[in-house]
């Protein structure tokens, strides 16, 4: 099969690989029929993430059709299913808590060392993300091995498009469940920084819960402008000075939440260990964390903070004292996407929630390595790039 | 040397998380019935299954190959008796003949290398019920390194470590009990015989 392979920094190419093959009863194969790239995947592209291996295919962000299961998957063939870019078994104990991205056995034994001994315990697996991720090959590729194919994947109905349900796989879950702890009350003013996929579907969903303001913070104006579509007010912080706009606009209070959308854009591990790396040995100050910073002084006392923006490592400077003296209140984690996908694909077949105005570009797969330059180079017009395996190459 | 528990105080943590290595052994020792080794491992999981079914399929000494990835091949010789073929640092194999020396149903099962074992190796596993959250595993186990301090070394370099093979079998334990499978990150047969995760 065709598939998008990781080479090293900046270095994605498109290769002839062997297929995948049905490894274990529960398991599906999914011929891919549109997969995104995910603003994490370039963390990858600009080669941050340890434990990648050249000829890693990439891609977590994908749906298709079920060509061939295991004995024990409930999928049949034939059935277009979207996938959660995490990996959980549906039988450990934080998944019957519906705790899916804490899953004890979606990592592969060995692999869970790494995040045991970076973290205390091991996370869920999760495709295309490096080898401390599980290894598992990502879904830019014509098939995918889905495993756990019994509790992940989610029957789409015929006749709805792929792009409205594709984001069920990663984006839209993570901006839903980052509305969600931000626990919104109804009249509530919601500040959320990152006007990114994550950002834009955080805004949506702060309003669908109650919020009667959201603002919107970034620096790119396409951006802004998908924000202020949904009705959220905007600070472009090249601009304006956020801090005193948010307290203007606020009449002195603060945000009742504030949502941290940017962080290091999404689910990176071990990033900041990296920054911090690079920052020890060249004495240079790193901005990094500057966004959780700013959300925590700005959030009004009592008020609540949500972090979905992904963090790997240690962090300077964290405002642990206005954190406590205002009583604030963190949550966070990567998203438990099969938790969220059934409840989210009813409000998209509903029409409560818009996922298509987010897609800039669409490309056959042959044309990823373009996607991710164009992605990487131009985040102000490339709001998000999809692939599409049958399609044939762009004509140029 | 003569360092014991006795002789400083003592807190109600697994003696294989103990400071003093020394002591630790005397003390896990004192709970085996026939000790053999000298470097403790103390591992333990919970899996979210009742203990009668762990239990059972612990028990069925063959079938622990299954997710005990050193171990080649497990005969029996009798109820009590059985013969291990495990993989060793360098493409070898290590073998010796175990025998059960304690034994209760659904709790416990602890057993000891029998004389000129290549490793000597004692131990228990035991099973204990945590209500809803299932059953924890404990697995304590006593042996000596082949080649002493440099062979434990040696082995750690190539992940034949007791302490890491026992968490990752433990982990694999847990995946075959909780999902009916052990996960692989392979995308197909030619990968994960390539041992590709």
């Amino acid at each position: 099969m065709r598939a998008l392979a990781w080479h090293g920094k900046h270095d994605v190419r498109v290769d002839t690989v062997d297929d995948p093959e049905i490894l274990n009863p529960r398991d599906a194969i999914i011929k891919v029929t549109s997969t995104a790239i995910c603003g994490s995947d370039l963390h990858l592209y600009d080669g941050y993430i340890p434990t990648m291996q050249a000829g890693d295919i990439l891609g977590h962000e994908f749906m298709g059709e079920v060509v061939e299961v295991g004995p024990k998957s409930t999928l049949k063939k034939g059935q277009r299913v979207v996938v959660p870019f995490t990996i959980a078994c549906g039988s450990c104990y934080h998944c019957g808590k519906h705790q899916y991205s804490a899953c004890d056995n979606g990592l592969p034994a060995d692999n869970q060392d790494i995040a045991q001994e970076a973290y205390g315990q091991p996370m869920s697996g999760l495709f295309g993300y490096s080898h401390m991720t599980g290894g598992y090959s990502g879904g830019q590729a014509e098939y995918v091995r889905v495993p756990f194919s019994d509790t992940g994947p989610i029957v789409v109905p015929d006749g709805v498009e792929d792009e409205t349900v594709l984001f069920l796989s990663d984006i839209l879950p993570t901006g839903w469940m980052a509305a969600e702890n931000a626990q919104i009350e109804p009249g509530d003013t919601v500040a959320v920084w990152g006007c990114g996929p994550v950002g834009l579907f955080a805004v949506q969903s702060a309003f669908l819960m109650g919020a009667e303001r959201v603002i919107a913070i970034d620096h790119f104006p396409r951006r802004l402008e998908l924000a202020r579509r949904f009705g959220a007010e905007t600070i472009n912080f090249e601009e304006t000075a956020t801090y005193e706009a948010l307290m203007l606009m606020t009449g002195g209070i603060g945000p009742d939440a504030v949502i941290d959308a940017v962080g290091l854009e999404a689910h990176g591990f071990f990033v900041d260990n990296v920054v911090d790396q690079i920052k020890a040995s060249t004495f240079l100050g790193t901005d990094r964390t500057h966004v959780i910073r700013q959300a925590i002084h700005a959030c009004r006392k009592g008020g609540r903070v949500s972090m979905p923006a992904v963090y790997g490592g240690f962090v300077d400077k964290f405002p642990l004292g206005a954190f406590m003296e205002k009583g604030l209140t963190l949550k966070t984690g990567q998203t438990h996407v099969q938790h969220y996908m059934p409840g989210l694909l009813n409000a998209i077949l509903e029409g409560e929630i818009d996922t298509t105005f987010l897609i800039s570009h669409t490309l056959g797969l042959e044309d990823a390595p373009q996607g991710y330059k164009m992605f990487h180079d131009n985040q102000n017009e490339v709001t998000k790039v999809v692939l599409k395996p049958g399609l044939a190459l762009a004509a140029e | 040397m003569g360092e014991t528990l006795e002789s400083r105080p003592r807190d109600g943590a697994p003696p294989s998380t103990s400071k003093h290595a020394g002591a630790a052994v005397d003390a896990a020792t004192d709970a085996l019935v026939e000790p053999r080794g000298d470097t403790l491992v103390g591992q333990a999981v919970t899996i979210n299954r009742p203990r009668a079914e762990l239990f059972a399929y612990w028990r069925d000494l063959t079938q622990l190959a299954t997710f005990m990835e050193n171990v080649e091949r497990i005969d029996l010789l009798s109820a009590k008796q059985s013969h291990w073929v495990v993989k060793a640092p360098g493409g070898t194999t290590v073998e010796w003949t175990a025998t059960i020396t304690e034994e209760r149903d659904g709790e416990l099962i602890a057993w000891a290398s029998d004389p000129g074992a290549e490793v000597p190796n004692s131990g228990r596993v035991e099973f204990s019920d945590v209500g809803p959250r299932g059953t924890v595993v404990t697995a304590t186990i006593l042996y000596d390194p082949p080649g002493g301090t440099i062979g434990k070394l040696i082995a750690k370099m190539f992940q034949r470590e007791p302490a890491i093979q026992a968490r990752r079998d433990l982990r694999r334990f847990k995946q075959l009990m909780e999902t009916g499978e052990i996960a692989t990150g392979a995308r197909n047969r030619r990968l994960q015989d390539e041992g590709k995760n």
